[in-house]
């Protein structure tokens, strides 16, 4: 047989250009700033630095655990106990502090709780081979319980004044800690996901994870870091969100998991895992941020907004399926 | 089949145990009348198990359940608050039910949307749905008439209507899993969708209507709920679908679809009940019972997985043996 | 004879293919017709109109000489159509009788199944072919051997005329091949119509009264097998005369690389040893499930072995991962190319450097011009067919794939290459370049081991033959031993020919 000539195969069929601009990222870009726009119409109050700065409190904490949880779900795994390790950081916190342990040592128990809830979802779900999604369930309600156990109906107040720093303090003009945090760790896991090995064995675990081991990935390992990250990410947001609210009560931050869920869906991440982008997740946190703080302006209360996100969570995945004809 | 049996067998065996055990200490916990007790105070909870056990037999999730059961708790509350006469308010709150159902239903079945995202999204809507209906409001014991409290509560041979209802719900949905075209269609679409598709069955037809009998049901028990307690807002039932799922789990429904029985279902929602109410008769405090309960869903799965792990192909003829 | 069925100018497009175009199928009761083509042919296509999953945007369907239309799979079943699939697709979680009746079951009282009558009539329909199965068993606990049985018997449930059997002997073992033959004239006899779809030659002319022939979605000839050459056949179906050419090579071996002594696992081999070198093809032959992926799995880390030793250039290494087989410089192929080659869903630069990405990255980050350089160099040699590097892989065709997945082992630079049935269910062109690029690595001093069902391949490229059976090495053939034969008689347990 006689061989045809070796082909060239180019490396690329479209621009990097021409593909962002028929992304996911490019729609959020757009509604991100019909929001902005939309919400400085709505009212005055809006274009003012202050209140833009406060805005940003809407989003931070959660958006910290969004970016694990993105990498999370990209992989093909999910954690739905983030609120719940919230709950218990809290309450650890509380406990050294009622003990009477100063600033450094409350945030490191804060993130060492996280770090350890982590572990056990990770070992539950990549030691074990058990499904992620109802271990998350049962540790979800096995991590806020022991809140519970140790709090009841109580609540632990009197954190030290230098510890609302995390969560209330600014580092320059309105620019908050929260904030700085929050473009600190897009960063980082921008780099980790878009840039590095590991982001790339992600990938490869979410789209086939059967290929990804039998191409070297050491998969467990991935998905235990995985599930470490969720955990010490929910730690660091624990201790955001502690400062902030001044206390701690075995119900802090209910229902947080599934506003992290839905910003990380709502930026463009296949719930099944193999594709999404840390990009799409922070202009999913921008644009539920700035809707929350729309509504707020508006005096429409929380439950309302809820309503708005779970709708647009379908939306979002709904529409263009629609408009593809499925 | 056999593996199955022993599990709940097994199941059935841990409960009878653990009741022993609190009887040895706390007598009183065995009378008939506490254990029926018991039974009533669990009765939601089964009647969502058999919905959720349904859909997670296709190989789906419906999380919005309990949004369900408020929002159409509430709505039997307001109806009765306008006079409307009982047997309607009934039939309203299967069909509301139902519909609320079909909506994840239609959206799984057409869409192909993940069952998961698209309960988290209607619990969310279903909620937010009373609060915008009462704008917070609570209807109150004393804003229902006796009729509609009384109902659930009536004790019909010893056993208070609800236990009945849960009773025939129960037999009921062991005969249509077992005996009809659609409860084995339920088993077929979760264990082999591809095959089921050449055995004539429609996968996501299957899986819409697993998501309206979960609706109806929910629908159901939210008036059963309401009459119950005697109170209707937003916050009825919080956090219950987790407990129904767990329910499902620790009766051994597999997670991945097309196994699992309504018997380990409902072995499963009474093991959760028996420990919520032994908890205040042993003296631990309720707040415990989140925690048992999730380390319940742990255990329960890892056993699970640890029964179903591949053994590979025995090749050799002495590992056959 | 007329034909029960009659299909007519079928045609079938996907986004950017089109599947069939114009193609005719005629099935006669009580005949077996062989439907043959390469991969890509049509095939599973045509399986899938014949069994309502796809409707055809042209054509005709004729059962009986009347026109019907098969909106659906539950319209196919009913007007008698059933195939019986490549992995005997059925439910694990149900039992016997209820897979056998799964959708038509007897209904007794108020519309209920009668569980009675069904397992009555399962029994009454295994009986039928001779199956000694409890209708009550769990399905999931019965081998492939016996589930096509079940599925046969779901066959003969509705009443099927026209009855698929899609590539059915492709997992199972000797005895049990046969004991589908013996189904297969049960069934004939029964005056059903019967389309066998099979790769095998020598099955397709032992067992079908008729071909039929298709090629790139085009009807190409048919007529009976009593009146066609192997040859013939293999002509139609790649429009060109093909002898199965094997690329010379000079046999030139060099010390060894591989030592594998005692390899033992608990339940799937025992006591496996040989010895692997430079330059050389070792053949691994043996029936299906005789384990011999088992054992390069477990060279490859992805089982662990309970015992023995495996060295390579005679230091001892320990391999509990395939990270730690990469290090080593062992790599594997695997035959199921689709779950476990292949990421799908993944660019095809993507794909190659996998296994390397600490060669393209420094301090865990990574280089994305180097990525290119190392897929396209990889990629190039294999002559790889693709638009670009960056389209997703799962839009490649088998073939192209396989090439994609070899070339992401060569650019770890391995000392040894396993390849699990290296061209298992690809078209005859990219075969030849396997082979050929084959050739050529072994000529470049690698060491292969190439696990194969195929005997004219396993004899045209190896150098050397072991043949595994029931997890244990009976036989190694060299030299003049390697004869067909001897393959066949070691694999099957029979005495060594004198």
């Amino acid at each position: 047989m006689t061989a045809p000539a070796p082909r060239i195969v180019v490396d690329r069929l479209h621009s990097p250009f021409r593909r962002a601009l028929r992304s996911w990222e490019t729609i959020l870009l757009v509604v991100a700033v019909a929001v902005f726009i939309g919400n400085t119409f709505l009212s005055p109050y809006f274009l003012n630095a202050w209140n833009l700065s406060d805005a940003t409190f809407n989003f931070t904490e959660k958006a910290m655990i969004a970016f694990a949880m993105a990498m999370l779900i990209v992989a093909g795994e999910i954690d739905l106990s983030v609120a719940s390790i919230i709950a218990l950081a809290s309450t650890a916190m509380g406990l050294v502090m009622t003990a009477g342990a100063g600033v450094p040592v409350i945030v490191l128990v804060g993130i060492g709780t996280g770090l350890i809830c982590g572990a056990v979802n990770g070992f539950l779900v990549a030691g074990m081979g058990l499904p992620s999604i109802v271990v998350t369930i049962g540790t979800m309600s096995l991590f806020r319980g022991i809140a519970f156990i140790v709090l009841g109906d109580q609540a632990f107040n009197g954190y030290p004044p230098e510890f609302a720093f995390f969560g209330q303090g600014y580092v320059w003009w309105v620019i908050s800690f929260e904030l700085v945090l929050f473009i600190i760790f897009a960063l980082i896991y921008w780099a980790v996901l878009h840039r590095s090995t590991f982001g790339r064995a992600v990938y490869a675990i979410g789209n086939n994870a059967t290929a990804a081991q039998f191409s070297g990935i050491r998969v467990q390992r991935v998905r235990f870091i995985l599930f470490l990250l969720t955990g010490v990410m929910s730690g660091v947001a624990a201790v955001c969100l502690t400062s902030r609210l001044g206390s701690t009560r075995p119900s802090i931050a209910t229902g947080w998991e599934l506003e992290v869920v839905t910003m990380v869906v709502l930026g463009g991440v296949n719930i099944l895992g193999g594709s999404g982008t840390i990009p799409g997740v922070v202009l999913a946190a921008i644009i539920m941020g700035m809707v929350t703080f729309g509504f707020g302006l508006l005096n429409v209360p929380g439950i309302v907004m809820s309503v708005f996100l779970g709708a647009l969570l379908i939306g979002v995945i709904a529409v263009p399926r629609l408009l593809r004809g499925k | 089949m056999t593996v199955l049996k022993s599990r709940e067998a097994l199941l059935a065996l841990a409960i009878l145990v653990s009741v022993g055990i609190i009887a040895m200490r706390f007598p009183a916990f065995v009378a008939p009348g506490n254990l029926a007790n018991v039974f009533n105070d669990t009765a939601p909870l089964m009647l969502l198990a058999i919905g959720q056990m349904i859909v997670i037999l296709t190989k789906c999730i419906d999380l919005s359940v309990a949004a369900n059961l408020a929002l159409t708790g509430m709505v039997a509350a307001l109806m009765n608050g306008a006079g409307v006469p009982l047997p309607l308010i009934l039939c309203a709150v299967i069909v509301l039910g139902g519909v609320l159902g079909a909506v994840n239903g239609v959206l799984v079945w057409k869409l192909g949307i993940p069952s998961i995202v698209v309960t988290l999204g209607t619990m969310t809507i279903y909620r937010g749905t009373i609060f915008i209906m009462t704008e917070g409001k609570w209807v109150n014991a004393h804003e229902m008439t006796e009729g509609f409290k009384a109902l659930p509560r009536l004790v019909f041979l010893g056993l208070p209507v609800m236990s009945w209802i849960a009773i025939a719900t129960i037999l009921i949905f062991a005969v249509v899993l077992t005996r009809t075209a659609l409860g084995r269609a339920f088993y077929a679409v979760g264990g082999n969708p591809h095959a089921a598709v050449y055995a004539g069955i429609d996968v996501g037809r299957t899986q819409f209507w697993a998501f309206v009998i979960s609706g109806a049901l929910a629908g159901f028990t939210g008036y059963l709920w309401v009459a119950r307690y005697a109170v209707a807002y937003v916050d009825v039932a919080g956090g219950f679908e987790l407990d129904v799922v767990a329910a499902c789990v620790i009766g051994g429904i597999a997670i991945a679809g097309g196994a699992g029985s309504i018997w380990g279902a409902m072995l499963g929602a009474i093991f959760l009940g028996v420990i919520k109410n032994a908890l205040p008769v042993v003296g631990i405090s309720p707040f415990w019972q989140m925690a048992i309960s999730g380390t319940a869903i742990i255990l329960a799965v890892a056993f699970n997985a640890a029964q179903s792990r591949p053994k590979g192909r025995l090749i050799l003829r002495e590992a056959a043996q | 004879m007329e034909p029960v069925l009659r299909l007519r100018g079928i045609s079938k497009s996907f986004p950017g293919v089109k599947a069939l175009s114009g193609v005719q199928l005629d099935l006669y009761p009580g005949q077996v017709t062989a439907l043959i083509g390469e991969n890509g042919a049509g095939k599973s296509t045509i399986v899938k109109v014949l069994t309502g999953i796809y409707q055809p945007e042209e054509g005709t369907i004729e059962i009986d000489g009347r026109e019907t239309r098969f909106a659906s799979a539950d319209a196919a079943a009913k007007a008698g159509v059933t195939a019986i699939h490549q992995e005997t697709v059925l439910f694990d979680e149900l039992s016997v009788a209820e897979n056998i009746w799964l959708g038509h079951a007897p209904r007794g009282r108020f519309g209920l199944i009668d569980r009675r009558a069904m397992r009555a009539g399962a029994v009454r329909l295994l009986d039928e072919i001779g199956a000694k199965l409890d209708p009550d068993q769990r399905l999931g606990d019965l081998g492939i051997a016996s589930r096509h049985m079940v599925a046969i018997a779901r066959a003969l449930s509705i009443e099927a005329r026209v009855v698929v059997l899609d590539e059915p002997t492709a997992a199972l073992s000797h005895k049990e091949i046969h004991e589908l033959y013996e189904l297969v004239e049960t069934l004939k006899a029964q005056g059903k119509a019967i389309l066998f779809i099979s790769h095998k030659f020598d099955e397709v002319f032992r067992i079908a009264d008729r071909y039929t022939v298709f090629r790139d979605g085009q009807f190409v000839g048919e007529g009976r097998m009593a009146d066609v050459t192997e040859g013939q056949l293999v002509q139609m179906m790649v429009g060109r005369s093909v002898d199965q050419i094997f690329p010379a090579r000079d046999h030139n071996i060099g010390p060894p690389v591989l030592t594998v002594s005692g390899y033992s696992h608990p339940t799937e081999f025992a006591d496996i040893g040989f010895t692997l070198h430079r330059g050389e093809i070792l053949g691994f032959y043996g029936l299906v499930g005789a384990g011999r992926s088992e054992v390069m799995q477990a060279l490859f880390g992805i089982t662990t072995p309970s015992k023995g030793a495996c060295r390579i250039d005679d230091e001892v290494r320990v391999i509990r991962s395939t990270s730690e087989a990469i290090e080593a410089g062992i790599v594997y192929v695997p035959e199921d190319r689709g779950r476990q080659g292949a990421v799908k869903g993944l660019p095809i630069f993507q794909n190659v450097t996998l296994p390397s990405l600490g060669a393209v990255s420094r301090a865990g980050f990574l280089r994305m011009a180097e990525e290119l350089a190392l897929a396209r160099e990889y990629t190039q040699r294999l002559d790889l067919r693709a638009a670009a590097l960056d389209q997703d892989v799962g839009l490649l065709s088998g073939g192209n794939q396989q090439k994609v997945v070899i070339a992401k082992w060569l650019a770890t630079k391995p000392r040894v290459i396993i390849l699990d049935e290296p061209t298992k269910g690809i078209d005859i062109g990219s075969k030849a370049a396997v082979h050929a690029f084959m050739a050529e690595l072994a000529a470049q001093g690698l060491a292969i081991i190439m696990v194969s069902s195929e005997i004219p391949e396993v004899l045209g490229m190896s150098d050397r033959v072991i043949v595994m059976r029931e997890g244990r090495i009976v036989d190694e053939v060299t030299g003049e031993r390697m004869t067909p034969e001897a393959l066949v008689r070691a694999a099957a347990g029979l005495a060594v020919a004198a």
